[in-house]
This record gives C-alpha cells, structure tokens and sequence, in this order.
C-alpha cells in the first residue's frame, strides 16, 4: 500500500543550497553557449574551405557531438582522459563536454540558416558598392540571426538541461550535485528531485520566455 | 560612357556571351531585347564586375572594369542596377533600405541620407511607406523601392535586368512609369526588357541579341518598327 509520508519541509529547507547550485547550472550553461556559438560559428566556416583536413575536422566534430549521447561525451572527456593521466575538474568536463555538443547542434543550424538567405541579397549588397564584410555585416548575419534565434534559445535550455550530467563526473555544486548530495543524506528522493524539477522548469521557461520577447524587440518584420 | 568591347563570358563550359561589342554614351538609353539564354541579363552582370569575364574588355568613364588593379566598389557607386527579383532587405524599413548604402558606403550623415532616400522614395511615389518593412509592399512597390535604393547612391549610370518581368501584369505599369521619368530626366540607362512597346518608346538605340552576340543594333524605329533581320522580325512577332 502506499505508506509514503511526504516531508516537503525539510526539501524547503535546503532551497537556498539550491539555488545557489541553480546559479552555478546556469553560468556553466550560458558559459558553455558562448564558447559553443564561437566553435559554431569557427565550424561553419571551416566546412566551407576546400581544404579536406579542415573541412574534414569540422564535420567530424559535428557528426560526434551530434550522435553520440552528451553523456558518453562528458564521461570520455572526464574518466577517459583521466586513463592517458590528464586529469581535468569535474566542471571543467562537464563544461567541455556541453560546449562540445553545443558547438556540434549550433554549427549545423548556421549552415542551414546560411543557406536560407539567399545568394541574391549578397549581390544586392554589393552592387550599391558595399565591400564583402559590410555586406556581412549589414545584411547577411542580421537576416541569418533570426533564422538561427530559436534554435539557439532551444540549444541553451537543452544546455541547461545537459548541466544535470556533471553529477556523474562528481561535480557536487551545480543544481543536481547538491541535491544528489542531499538525497543520499536523508533519502527523501522524491521531495528534493521534485523540489530541483520544479526549478530546473522555471530556469527553462524563464530562458524561453525571455527569448521571445526578445525575438519580438529585435525582429520587427 | 560604357564601352564594352568583344566581351566573351561563360558558365563553366557554356558560353554565355560571345563577342559582344557595344558602347553607350552619356544620357544614352539602350535597351537589349531578345530571347532567354540571348545573353541579355549576363551581360549587364558583367558591367559592374559582379560577373567576371573571360575575354574582351567593359570599360566605364575610361577605367577598365575586370583589370585587377580596379575597385569594384568605387565602381558600383555610380553605376545602379536594379534586378529581376528586386532583392530588398527584408529587415530593413524602406527608408532604411535607401538609406543604408548612402551611409555606409558614400558616408553620409544620418541627416543628409535620410533626406536623400526621402527625396528618391517620394520620387518613385512611396512618400507614405518609409516606415514599412518591404514585406509589407506589392512588387510594384518593393521594385520601386529597389530603383530608389539604387538612385540614392546618386549613380551616373542605371542598369534595368528586367525589371518588371517578375510582376504581375497590373503593377507593372508602375514600375514602368518611374523608369520612364528616369529617362526624360536625362539618367544614362541600359534596359534588358520584354517590355518591347516601352523599348521602342523611351530609347535612343535597341539591340536585339540572339545567340550571346549583337544581332542587329539601330533606333527603335529602325529595330522594331523595321527590323532588317529575319531573325529580329521572328522575335519581335513571337512576343508583340
């Protein structure tokens, strides 16, 4: 029968740990998107060059990051070149791993957002004289920004999300670790993973929401 | 003035343009006619560099447009062009749109672009859409908007790549409207068109272009109204 008794109070008393384990889920998350949207950005231009090699290296990052699972990325990263003797922090692979499968999505939306704005605005740009950068600059990324806007707010709610690993590398101070540790402390399961659900929600929908109203100040048309 | 010389261009293997010479004085308008794959459209492409050649030589007011030495960008300041699919910048206002090379590129300030593009969209009759965003205008409006963009740059020269071709029949007459005020104003223009009874109304020469050269070059009355070649008169029976 059902003789479980919920305690939410003493969940409620561990809510400021949390929080401050939420702050640390979300700087690793944004950190990792920055970093990612640079590979990104670094990975599509590579996949334009004719070179084989560095044509080669970027499609095989994003053909990894994309499919294998985040987690075998952040365990190889961490226990795997633990074994060669490299030893990096539990965060610092959580990190690496995430910015790597961020870089791997992202570089794929801007390839196929590139290719959405067509060729013509590029001649249209430079035929009232702009030279090839302001042509970039002033037609192409704006346009390209907002095809790849909402896939890139998706991308950073699923790295929030994928901040959630670092508790198998050990990391013991983001959302999860802390209340992993307060779990095995009490084994009140439900109450604190509920309790980190609920906030691990808000974090995402909060990211959503302000992508939306963001999309609608920055894209008028 | 445009002189273009024995100009040969190809796509790949295809060649597109095959010798073509023609010259086009100040205040001159020219307007090409002939059927698709002619060549008509390539070669204006190639007057502002934004196709390179293979032989011959483009040369605008003396400089030699496709010698290496050459910036093309200086270039296109004084020569227009307005396409086939207008190609407007979906995330600029029309004011912005007009605006935007005149700042960048000429390095207006804020003030004078603005009254120019301001000038050029009254002009072409869009006054109360400055503030629209041109996916909110008919092709009509967006294609006049493009020929305002290009006339902010205060050009010496305009290129037409059939400018109403992809308008639906009603609006083109808009469009056709402003060029011709274009060429009354005294503006030197080369028109690639369809619009054979509008040639044959605003230019001074027409050339009809069969097989990537110049088949028969004269004044409208002379090319249309008289073609001497029996190819000239299939044409201009097959769209008349």
């Amino acid at each position: 029968m059902f003789d479980y008794s919920f305690h939410w109070r003493i969940a409620f008393k561990a809510l400021p740990d949390m929080l401050n384990g939420a702050w640390v889920t979300l700087e690793t998350a944004a950190l990792s998107m920055l970093l990612g949207t640079l590979i990104a950005l670094l990975l599509t231009l590579l996949r334009q060059q004719q070179n084989p090699l560095l044509r080669g290296f970027a499609e095989t990052w994003v053909s990894i990051a994309r499919n294998t699972p985040s987690l075998f990325q952040i365990y190889i990263l961490y226990f795997g070149l633990g074994a060669f003797g490299l030893h990096v922090s539990s965060w610092l692979a959580l990190l690496a791993g995430i910015t790597f499968n961020n870089a791997g999505y992202l570089a794929e939306n801007f390839r196929g957002g590139l290719k959405a704005v067509p060729d013509t605005q590029m001649r249209a740009a430079r035929s009232l004289g702009m030279n090839a950068f302001q042509a970039y600059r002033l037609i192409i990324v704006p346009q390209l920004l907002r095809i790849v806007f909402h896939p890139l707010s998706n991308q950073m709610v699923w790295a929030v999300l994928m901040t959630s690993l670092g508790v198998i590398v050990g990391l013991n101070n983001d959302l999860t670790g802390v209340t992993q540790d307060y779990n095995v402390k009490t084994f009140r399961t439900f109450e604190y993973f509920a309790l980190a659900a609920v906030l691990y929600y808000l974090i995402a929908k909060t990211i959503v929401l302000s992508a939306r109203l963001m999309a609608w100040r920055l894209f008028r048309y | 003035m445009i002189e273009i010389d024995k100009v040969h261009k190809s796509f790949g293997d295809l060649e597109v343009v095959k010798g073509v010479s023609l010259t086009v004085n100040k205040g001159e308008v020219v307007s090409i006619i002939g059927g698709s794959g002619s060549g008509k459209s390539t070669l204006l492409m190639c007057i502002n560099g934004l196709e390179p050649i293979q032989r011959g030589s483009i040369r605008v007011d003396g400089t030699e447009v496709h010698a290496p030495g050459t910036d093309l960008n200086k270039l296109r300041q004084k020569i227009g062009i307005v396409f086939q699919q207008w190609n407007a910048f979906p995330h600029l206002t029309v004011l912005e749109n007009v605006m935007l090379a005149p700042r960048k590129v000429l390095g207006l300030s804020k003030q004078d672009a603005e009254a120019m593009a301001v000038k050029q969209l009254t002009h072409v009759g869009l006054a109360d859409k400055l503030k629209v965003f041109p996916g909110k205008l008919s092709g009509g409006q967006q294609q006049r908007m493009a020929i305002a963009r290009a006339l902010a740059m205060s050009p010496d020269y305009m290129l037409f790549d059939e400018a109403t071709s992809a308008l639906d029949p009603q609006l083109v007459g808009e469009v056709l409207d402003t060029m011709r005020l274009l060429a009354e104003e005294g503006m030197t223009m080369i028109l690639v068109t369809h619009e054979i009874r509008f040639a044959r109304d605003v230019s001074d020469r027409v050339a009809f272009f069969r097989n990537g050269l110049v088949h028969e070059i004269g004044s409208p009355d002379q090319v249309i109204g008289n073609p001497q070649m029996a190819e000239t008169a299939d044409f201009l029976k097959s769209v008349l």
